[in-house]
């Protein structure tokens, strides 16, 4: 494999159009964690206000909801929850500004129509190896929706945190072109 | 399997205290350790891996592994719903409800832990947090004999939501069963963290086969099937998830899955019920003797 390619958070967006499905990218600085009741009210705030709440446009969204900090760290374990559940909110996000987002597991055509509309990027994270990936995470902060839990939007910091192209700005597809049987 | 930190058999009676204690300590060391059997078959897989990116994802959860059990943190931050199966024997005196102590348990070890809370109060009506990962999804079941095992799996919600049961009509036979598991490894297997444990139940009833896939993934990968017919086609089945090329994490790659535990059941005439109960990676789960089943168990 190639060397992974390391880019810094917030995204610039020309970076993004040099991506390919199937790189190995590593990513350093502020993303936030936003899960299903955070994409039902994040989606609610954008129908209300017609723009992102809490300053999100140009930012990354993980799927993820962490386990408590524990044992010196920010928080216990984090990793990546399925992304299709979030592809009723994604293109309505990307449209208002969402940069890209990190989970595991196929998007619909939507998803994939709205990263090349947008200039947007999905990115794959392994799923189970949530006590590594949290030594990528450097800090945590609770920015909103508290009473969720877990679910609660919250912005952390990623060390050479590491993912995969899923949806590149073409709209290449890696988790298709693998059911493919494609060499990607 | 045997674990030195965990409660060993007792002699005599059964107590729902006892039954509590077992299952925080079961929940605790679950959280943690990646169960042994599922570790040895990854590190088999990872020997066997040829593609340079499977290869890696297989490293990376062999190193997760150990990094859960050095540092104590979770393997997966999704410590899941708890799902407590007690079989006990029906010569045993049960006192009273003997899954009394057992939600408590699963607060106290989800909030010491530091583990994950991700029950909702109420699929539809209430979608709050109930904020101890409370209630625990707890069943009990009689056994010949005078033995008590407990069951204990922390079951994530990826793998549990790319589960799911067909009925199938009896003349689909075989090929049938075949199509129901290929299909939904097929479409679900990326939400699921592969290298998955896949659970197959065949027969029962429309509510027990889901079961049957269930409990199939208690069992200790590498150890017998039922029978041996039920292990031919265990092993059919793993080569052909193992054929679709999707990988460990969905990325590519020959480990799709580490294991297929296939259980099966009497059924009615008109029926052939059908479930799948994937199990992910980071299969979390404990059988633990609670009372000594002796002889013949």
């Amino acid at each position: 494999m190639s060397e992974p390619v390391r880019l810094n958070l917030p995204l610039d967006k020309s970076q993004l159009a040099n991506l390919k499905a199937g790189q190995e990218v590593r990513l350093t600085g502020p993303c936030y964690t936003m899960r299903d009741a955070g994409h039902a009210r994040a989606l609610e705030a954008l129908e209300h206000t017609g723009e992102l709440p809490f300053g999100l446009a140009g930012q990354t969204l993980f799927y993820a909801g962490p386990t408590p900090a524990a044992a010196g760290r920010p928080l216990g374990s984090v990793g990546p929850t399925t992304a299709s559940r979030m592809d009723f909110a994604t293109p309505q996000l990307m449209q208002a500004g969402i940069a890209a987002c990190i989970g595991k597991g196929k998007r619909n055509q939507a998803v994939i129509d709205a990263c090349v509309e947008n200039c947007a990027v999905y990115f794959a994270a392994v799923g189970g190896i949530a006590a590594l990936l949290a030594k990528h995470v450097t800090a945590s902060e609770t920015v909103a929706w508290d009473d969720l839990g877990t679910e609660a939007l919250r912005r952390i910091m990623l060390d050479d945190f590491p993912v995969f192209v899923a949806v590149d700005t073409a709209g290449r597809d890696l988790y298709r072109a693998i059911e493919n049987g494609e060499d990607i | 399997m045997e674990d030195e930190n965990m409660p060993a058999a007792q002699p005599g009676a059964l107590t729902a205290d006892a039954v509590a204690d077992a299952v925080y300590r079961a929940v605790r060391r679950c959280a943690t350790h990646l169960r042994p059997d599922v570790l040895a078959a990854m590190q088999a897989a990872r020997k066997d891996e040829t593609q340079p990116r499977a290869q890696s994802v297989l490293d990376c959860l062999l190193e997760n592994a150990r990094i859960g059990q050095e540092d104590g943190v979770p393997i997966c931050q999704d410590t899941g719903t708890c799902w407590v199966r007690l079989e006990v024997g029906e010569e045993l005196l049960i006192p009273g409800n003997i899954l009394s102590g057992v939600n408590d348990a699963v607060a106290r070890a989800y909030t010491d832990g530091r583990l994950r809370m991700s029950v909702v109060a109420d699929a539809l009506l209430d979608r709050t947090n109930t904020g101890d990962n409370t209630p625990a999804f707890a069943e009990i079941a009689l056994r010949p004999g005078r033995g008590a095992t407990l069951h204990v799996l922390l079951k994530g919600g990826g793998s549990d939501n790319a589960s799911r049961v067909v009925m199938l009509a009896p003349g689909a036979g075989w090929e049938g069963v075949k199509k129901v598991v290929l299909d939904c490894v097929r479409e679900k297997a990326a939400n699921a963290c592969p290298p998955l444990i896949v659970g197959v139940g065949v027969g029962a009833t429309f509510d027990k086969v889901a079961g049957l896939a269930k409990h199939a993934l208690l069992r200790e990968v590498g150890a017998p099937a039922a029978s041996p017919r039920a292990a031919e086609r265990e092993a059919e089945l793993l080569s052909a998830i193992n054929a679709t090329g999707i990988g460990p994490a969905a990325l590519g790659g020959g480990a799709t899955a580490l294991a297929v535990h296939l259980e099966t059941a009497p059924c009615h005439i008109a029926a052939l019920p059908v479930a799948v109960n994937m199990g992910c990676s980071a299969m979390r789960s404990a059988s633990i003797e609670l009372i000594d089943w002796g002889e013949g168990k």
